[in-house]
């Protein structure tokens, strides 16, 4: 196995293996934690390793030498390793956190095999080539997803983990059945192989499959209506699972819309019924999400109502369907990941310092930890898309896609809710930081040494924010080379899978 | 033969979204067990029926003579059979934990975390 080869297993086998290392570590909590901590830098540097190799051709390697169709392929192009970049990222940063945020007990109950599992399988899904393949990677992932969030046992998580593990169960029944249909009509599952034959089989059956993708894609990432079990359980785990699941799990399933409608159910020019439809579940999607976030009161609830909003722009950019919305699409995905998850760590940190996730009980942070005020900022503009910061340019350019496509129903949307997005934030940063404390708040816990694990990853997300803001052009540039690849798999994706 | 597949599908289907519909928690879970064995079947009967013609290749061939029945449904729905029993064994266990935690089996009163206020 070569090289680039190898890059594209060592994404799936690196997580895998610091996972079975955790087990065997299992009476050493410190050994599992540090484990993992080497475990996601590993993945870092090999994702970003992956995006510098893959970035002209994308990269095949057939699992077990079976030629294409018939084995198990795993590919990655420029869009799956940006991707598995961005897993390294909050991978790395999210087990930094960790290291003070998740008790001993959750530690000894396995947290760390179970973050790890849950990297395994969100790194499979990127590079999987396959479309049962990538149901199973979906499995791997929402399997230690569930047991991650109701580790701890509470009523609230065992009520949210319920209606998690109803919905995601039932989406993955429908992928499943779509997988079965797919096959039923063009004979293969290989995603390369699927997306040449499909052109033959008769059009208004691959219609009915693609909505029944894009259902059981859109209640994984929580596309309007689908999303109401996002919000009724992303606030209930520690906060270091609630920021690994915000950066990764619904993005997950914005990957596997984008790649199966770039890809396979590419939607000719005279029938946008389908497209319609996403643009219309992208609006609806920023709509509810940042109205039902402006009603809350309780930080880490106003912040998941959030991601599902800013799952409506990410959508917003595959229904546009052109390159220049593709890239909009991924450019948005690594800014979202990053502020979103920044934003969720620092409330774990106001929450520990203040004693409460309350909006109406927290006050006075600004005047006396300005510190942490800057930590909430940066993010908290960023994801309004103030510029220079990251959002700005993600913004601007999916309004640009937006126009060129002259979806002005769509741009306006995206401008209302920014700003909608821009009152929310003002409002955790009226109520918390800059008025003076109740006189109900809780005792203040004043920062330890101890705590640089919060803040270090925290403060670097911030900043990565500050840093993709003045580095847009070039980072534009690469999300754009992605997009190209996505817009004509013929040139570059099927030659890579079916040589 | 398809026929009576795909209405027993089809019934497989119905029942499930209708107990996953009831109220109470135990009648999800059989919502959810029949949801994994409806998709199973789904994949068993659009990949086709061939009786009486096992894919094996004969001694000397590199490939099977004549029409063989498709092996690959039965290796996918082993996959989602074994991967739907791990879920659905989690799933149990979830709802028994979450109703000795509540204390009712009523998916209505469930609703503590969607709350505006969080105890």
């Amino acid at each position: 196995m070569s090289g680039p080869e190898l890059l594209v297993v060592l994404p799936i086998l690196i997580p895998f293996v610091t996972a079975i290392g955790t087990l065997v570590a299992r009476r050493n909590p410190a050994a599992m934690r540090w484990l993992t901590v080497v475990g996601t830098a590993g993945m870092l540097v090999v994702g970003l390793l992956l995006v510098a190799t893959v970035r002209e051709t994308p990269v095949a390697v057939q699992m077990g030498n079976w030629p294409a169709p018939f084995g198990i392929t795993l590919v990655a192009d420029l869009f799956s390793a940006i991707m598995v970049a961005l897993t390294g990222i909050m991978g790395f940063g999210v087990a930094i956190y960790a290291l003070v945020d998740v008790n001993l007990r959750d530690t000894r109950l396995g947290f760390y095999t179970l973050y790890n599992v849950l990297l395994t399988g969100v790194s499979g899904a990127f590079v999987t080539g396959d479309l049962f393949n990538l149901y199973v990677w979906f499995e791997v992932l929402l399997i230690a997803s569930f047991v991650l969030l109701a580790l701890e046992g509470k009523r609230s998580q065992l009520e949210g983990a319920l209606k998690y593990v109803t919905l995601n169960l039932f989406s993955s029944a429908l992928f499943l059945s779509a997988v079965g249909l797919t096959y039923g009509l063009v004979g293969s599952l290989n995603m390369a192989d699927i997306a040449q034959r499909i052109g033959d089989a008769p059009p208004g059956m691959v219609t009915t499959i693609a909505v029944l993708f894009l259902v059981a894609f859109g209640i994984k990432s929580a596309l309007f209506p689908l999303f109401t079990w996002l919000p009724a359980s992303y606030h209930t785990p520690p906060v270091a699972v609630t920021a690994i699941f915000s950066g990764l799990m619904t993005k997950v399933g914005v990957y596997a819309i984008l790649r199966v409608f770039s890809l396979i159910f590419v939607v000719p020019e005279n029938q946008s019924f389908l497209l319609n439809i996403i643009l219309g579940a992208s609006v609806l999607t920023m709509i509810s999400g940042v109205l039902g976030a402006v009603a809350q009161t309780e930080v880490r609830r106003l912040l998941s109502f959030h991601i599902v909003s800013q799952i409506g722009y990410l959508i917003m950019g595959i229904g546009l369907f052109t390159p220049l919305g593709f890239a909009a699409t991924i450019f948005f995905m690594g800014h979202v990941i990053i502020a979103k998850s920044a934003l969720f760590l620092v409330s774990g940190l106001v929450q520990r310092s203040r004693g409460s996730f309350q909006l109406d009980r927290l006050g006075g942070i600004y005047r006396e930890q300005p510190m942490l005020a800057m930590l909430f900022l940066v993010p908290a503009l960023a994801l309004s898309g103030i510029p220079p910061l990251s959002g700005f340019w993600a913004k601007f350019a999916l309004i640009r896609a937006g126009l060129e496509s002259e979806a002005y129903v769509v741009v306006g949307t995206a401008l209302v809710v920014s700003v909608l997005t821009l009152f929310s934030m003002t409002k955790i940063w009226a109520r918390a930081y800059w008025s003076t404390a109740p006189d109900d708040a809780p005792p203040r816990r004043a920062a330890t040494r101890g705590w640089w694990p919060l803040v270090v990853p925290t403060a670097g997300l911030a900043l990565l924010t500050i840093f993709i803001g003045f580095l847009a052009g070039p980072l534009f540039d690469l999300a754009l080379s992605a997009a190209t690849q996505l817009a004509d798999p013929t040139l570059t994706y099927i030659p890579a899978v079916l040589p | 033969m398809e026929i009576i597949f795909a209405v027993v599908v089809g019934v497989l289907f119905g029942a499930s979204i209708y107990m996953l519909l009831r109220r109470s928690i135990v009648k999800l879970i059989i919502g959810l067990a029949l949801l994994g064995h409806a998709a199973n079947l789904l994949i068993f009967t659009v990949a086709g029926f061939t009786r009486g013609r096992p894919p094996l290749v004969p001694e000397g061939a590199s490939v099977p003579a004549g029409i063989i029945a498709d092996p690959l449904p039965q290796a996918l729905i082993l996959t989602a059979i074994v991967i739907g029993f791990g879920a659905l064994a989690f799933a149990i266990v979830l709802v028994k934990r979450v109703y000795e935690s509540v204390g009712t089996d009523d998916i209505d009163v469930l609703h503590t975390t969607d709350l505006h206020v969080n105890p």
